[in-house]
């Protein structure tokens, strides 16, 4: 586990909510914003104003590494990984936690990222498709996707293993039955559930630790 | 999604002081609704007072009650081996609605709290009394296939969409709620309301209220013959077309006692008193059954698209009642 700032964090991290609302960006918003917005922040004495704009720091820990970010109350786990951390693994299928696409574990339970607002996640432990393999060596879960076929298209396949993985630490992979059950949550438009339940069946039978 | 204030208080009194501050402001715990709701523009709140790491989680046997913290995790409580094995028909619900990872977030609260998924609810630009007071109900005479059949107004044919709160229903649970003054505890039945003439109110809880918990009376007299029967589209991960939380005290093939509850047919989950009224000392048997199927099915009413749920209700019954004793 390291320290690690990626692009810009540090800075904004640090950021009054002076130097905040110079940024252009800022500066941008509150050209659109209503006359009372921008009388607030120009004095920068409205506390409502100024959350609307502000900031909130966030650490987390993804995939082994320590992240002290700067989100938007509104930022999504999902967005945040993908657009401030650039791991585009996980994926942005419905946004609405219908379709399993972006899950992911946080504190080792699967979880929806889209439905997920990262400030609620602070301190947390988020594992993403990007944090399975050991260097070149991929996960049993990755290996038997790929030896079962277990994907056609695969955007749906980071969001497939992420839960599969946890069916079978869940210990809800006992049978094709309980398999389909509990990966319900992952939908595959190319269709590809066969071959996703015998690749879990697979790595529940090996046996270990997954 | 528009943005918002957000706070984080640590105490359950510092949160209801936080909401009772700010009209805009609302509880989020697992978000799982909620968050859906404001990306659709459904609901916009200017501040989100999270509650999702009070210390309300616990899953406790206390005397003749099980109680059930508010922020307890749909999937804990489900898997809970007191759940389990004292409350298998709550298990059973709980494990029937939405995903695993859905499960992993939602709360034992949120889920009681959860918002209709009537599509003119959700869809910000149709009429809905629900959403918008005084719009009108596009429901009425539009696509109504997930609506109800029972306790229905002009106002709002809307569902209730939970699981959990069926079984809830039929177990007589209590809703125990903090108001900073005090606690309330209000009867499971008399929590949800039916529409009326103001469908946007889903519940009584008043402002400035927080769940803190729930009670289930531990009654072993429910905990064998149950079962909860869900009939959806597909056969898992969608809500309830309609759903059955039937539970039986059954003295060889006499009821002693007997619980039903439903879901997918009413504004709140939906417990069959007159049907359990008829079953009690009779037979289990399949044409009692299927009597008191069609007793509960009395008042039913459909709107077109639902007609439907009028022979799926009672046949659902019917079958969950099999199920529960024994007979299928």
């Amino acid at each position: 586990m390291n320290e690690n700032y990626c692009d810009g964090e540090r800075d904004s991290l640090h950021d009054s909510r002076r130097q905040f609302l110079k940024q252009s960006s800022a500066l941008a918003a509150i050209a659109l914003a209503t006359p009372v917005l921008v009388r607030a922040a120009e004095k920068e004495l409205d506390e409502k104003a100024s959350a609307y704009f502000e900031k909130v720091p966030v650490k987390l820990e993804v995939n082994g590494v320590v992240h002290q970010l700067s989100v938007e109350s509104r930022v999504t786990v999902l967005d945040l990984l993908r657009e401030q951390l650039h791991l585009t693994g996980s994926k942005k299928g419905c946004d609405y936690g219908q379709c399993g696409a972006c899950t992911v574990h946080i504190n080792g339970k699967r979880v929806l990222s889209c439905l997920s607002l990262a400030v609620m996640q602070d301190g947390k432990k988020i594992t993403t498709i990007e944090g399975l393999a050991k260097g070149e060596e991929l996960h049993p879960m990755q290996e038997a996707f790929i030896k079962h076929d277990g994907f056609q298209c695969g955007y749906c396949t980071p969001g497939q293993i992420m839960s599969a993985i946890a069916c079978v630490r869940e210990d809800h992979a006992n049978s094709d039955g309980e398999i389909r059950q509990y990966m319900s949550g992952n939908i595959c438009r190319c269709g590809a559930y066969s071959n996703i339940v015998d690749a879990i069946k697979e790595v529940k039978e090996k046996g270990g630790t997954i | 999604m528009i943005n918002f204030d957000y706070v984080r208080p640590s105490t359950s009194k510092a949160a209801i002081d936080a909401l009772n501050k700010d009209a805009t402001a609302q509880f989020i715990a697992g978000g799982t609704n909620l968050v859906d709701l404001m990306k659709r523009g459904v609901t916009a709140p200017q501040k989100l007072i999270d509650i999702s790491r009070l210390p309300l989680k616990s899953i406790q046997h206390l005397g003749n009650v099980i109680r059930i913290g508010a922020l307890a995790l749909n999937s804990e409580v489900a898997e809970h081996e007191l759940i389990v094995n004292k409350l298998p028909l709550l298990s059973q619900a709980l494990n029937a609605g939405a995903s695993p990872q859905l499960r992993n977030m939602a709360t034992v609260g949120g889920n009681i709290l959860q918002r209709t998924r009537c599509p003119y609810f959700y869809d910000t630009i149709m009429p809905c009394n629900k959403r918008q007071p005084g719009s009108g109900c596009g429901a009425l005479t539009g696509y109504n296939r997930y609506h109800a059949i029972l306790g229905t107004s002009e106002q709002c044919i809307a569902v209730h969409p939970s699981d959990m709160c069926v079984a809830l229903a039929a177990l007589g649970a209590t809703v125990i709620v903090n108001t900073n003054k005090g606690e309330r505890r209000i009867p499971f039945l008399d929590f949800h309301r039916l529409p009326g003439s103001t469908p946007e109110r889903d519940n009584n809880l008043q402002r400035g209220e927080l769940i803190t918990a729930i009670e289930i009376p531990q009654n072993d007299a429910f905990s064998k013959n149950v079962h909860y029967l869900k009939i959806r589209d597909r056969a898992s991960y969608a809500f309830a077309l309609i759903s059955v939380a039937a539970a039986l005290d059954l003295n060889g093939t006499a009821i002693n006692n007997v619980r039903l509850a439903m879901g997918g047919v009413a504004h709140k989950p939906w417990r069959l008193t007159t049907a359990e009224n008829f079953l009690k000392g009779k037979a289990a048997t399949i044409a009692n059954f299927e009597q008191a199927a069609s007793i509960a099915m009395k008042e039913a009413k459909g709107f077109g698209h639902n007609n439907f749920k009028l022979k799926l209700a009672p046949n659902a019954i019917t079958e969950a009642l099999k199920i529960a004793s024994g007979l299928s």
